[in-house]
């Protein structure tokens, strides 16, 4: 069914002819609307319809409420910010901070977390392979993508009470726009502008709200390419390898700090759950 | 009796109501975050999270350095840049075609010593026939044809590609032989890619 769909949005591509440009033209419209780009947002409006995420939200629900690992204790104590075991909403208020380790957490960070302190699982074991390919996906993304679809129609409201949620945001900032690297890339050199794409892929402009959720809402997001199912972890890691940084650790506190300023630049708009990518 | 009693709250005080460590301000935090949580991986090492002079200066205005600083440093990267030896600008614009087209080059999960690409359609319309392109940079479609392919212009073009920076110091643009990213060769091909009447850019 996929594949036949993948046919016939490459068809729809090849038949598409670009908008012409004159050479020197300055910039286009805010939102680039030619006919490539509206074939792709037809064939993912066909493939919302029936989104593999939702086989990873049953997995992840299943392995929040076994009781798995050296401790054999399920997850249903663990307290993603409103409280032991409470799921609904969660998600969309990460990151936010939290007294019992007295720093900012967001979803993964904090599931991890809980895996480690309730179950006993290694925490340098879940760094080591966090990512999911083609024949694994590990248990912390699909937990995550559980706790993603229980905050499914909720605003995006990360708490910004706290000096350190504060903290995390204004330090988040600095390292969205911070240029380094081969390249001289920051996050704004693609994520700073409206109207922006990389080759066919369109590039949501994070430092403002109605643009932002664009990109936060499909997270975490089953990718057609090589099916599989990918967190923001996964996406912040290979954005950072795109602009030729060295490697960000896995649920470190510099990506909570990026994931605090994603989300609160989010603030007000509707979470759609987890989403599907091509 | 007092001290014990002062040590004693320090250690039950949560760590909320402590008063607060000397802050650094959000850059410095940041970039002591990045140093602590980054690791190098293949060809892509720490020295490159540390800020060279352009990017220091360029992520500290915004990317709107004041206009004679811009110009200054704009003229010392124009001097760094090394122009052939054989007084030749422009290549092949087939090779061109295919070093536009290749994303490669840099990341981590390149090869050492592997020639890379330009990754030039990320960014920029280029050839008609590609519709898969980015609108980061401007439409590169018709270049010569419509700015002309004379050695002024030759000269523009390879120095741009050789380092942007030299032309607009806080460019989006790569600097992509002046950190090794492309060879005299490759940008010689994209030259003729832009500037070759023969060129499909240009028909």
């Amino acid at each position: 069914m996929t594949r036949t769909l993948a046919l016939c949005a490459a068809a729809a591509l090849v038949a598409a002819a670009p908008v012409p440009q004159a050479a020197g033209q300055t910039k286009p419209p805010a939102v680039e609307r030619d006919a490539t780009t509206e074939e792709f947002e037809k064939f993912r409006a066909v493939l919302e319809a029936d989104n593999p995420a939702e086989l990873f939200e049953l997995r992840g629900a299943a392995l929040w409420k076994t009781p798995r690992g050296p401790k054999n204790a399920s997850l249903e104590r663990c307290d993603l910010g409103l409280g032991p075991g409470v799921v609904k909403g969660a998600y969309v208020q990460l990151p936010r901070y939290f007294a019992d380790t007295g720093k900012v957490m967001d979803a993964e960070q904090r599931i991890v977390h809980c895996m480690v302190t309730l179950q006993g699982f290694d925490a340098a074991a879940l760094a080591k392979q966090p990512f999911s390919n083609e024949t694994r996906t590990p248990d912390p993304v699909a937990i995550t993508t559980f706790v993603a679809g229980q905050s499914r129609g909720m605003k995006i409201a990360p708490p910004q009470t706290r000096p350190q949620e504060r903290e995390a945001y204004a330090v988040g900032r600095e390292i969205f726009f911070y240029r380094a690297g081969g390249y001289d890339f920051s996050c704004a050199s693609c994520h700073g502008e409206d109207g922006k794409r990389i080759r066919t892929q369109q590039l949501p402009n994070f430092t403002r709200p109605e643009e932002a959720i664009r990109s936060y809402q499909g997270w975490p997001g089953y990718r057609m390419t090589g099916g599989v199912m990918h967190t923001l972890q996964w996406r912040l890691n290979d954005c950072f390898r795109q602009q030729r940084f060295p490697e960000p650790g896995y649920v470190s506190d510099s990506l909570t700090a990026l994931l605090t300023y994603l989300a609160v630049n989010s603030k007000g708009q509707v979470y759609k759950g987890p989403g599907i990518k091509r | 009796m007092q001290r014990l009693a002062a040590l004693l709250l320090a250690a039950t005080a949560p760590a909320i109501l402590a008063p607060p460590a000397a802050a650094d301000d959000p850059r410095t935090a940041a970039v002591t975050a990045l140093q602590r949580d980054f690791k190098p991986r293949g060809i892509a090492t720490m020295n490159f999270l540390v800020e060279d002079g352009v990017q220091a200066i360029c992520n500290r205005t915004d990317d709107k350095p004041p206009k004679e600083i811009a110009q200054r440093l704009e003229q010392d990267q124009l001097a760094g840049i090394r122009w052939p030896a054989d007084g030749k600008l422009v290549g092949d614009w087939k090779s061109g075609e295919r070093i536009a087209q290749n994303g490669r080059g840099m990341t981590w999960s390149d090869p050492a010593n592997a020639p890379g690409g330009g990754s030039c359609y990320n960014c920029h319309r280029i050839g008609p026939q590609e519709t898969s392109f980015g609108t980061i940079g401007p439409s590169l479609f018709q270049f010569g044809k419509t700015r002309g392919s004379g050695p002024d212009m030759q000269r523009y073009v390879y120095g741009k590609i050789y380092n942007a920076k030299a032309f607009s110091l806080c460019s989006q643009m790569p600097r992509f032989d002046h950190v090794g990213a492309l060879s005299e060769q490759q940008i010689k091909d994209l030259v003729a890619l832009l500037l070759d009447p023969g060129s499909p850019v240009n028909k």
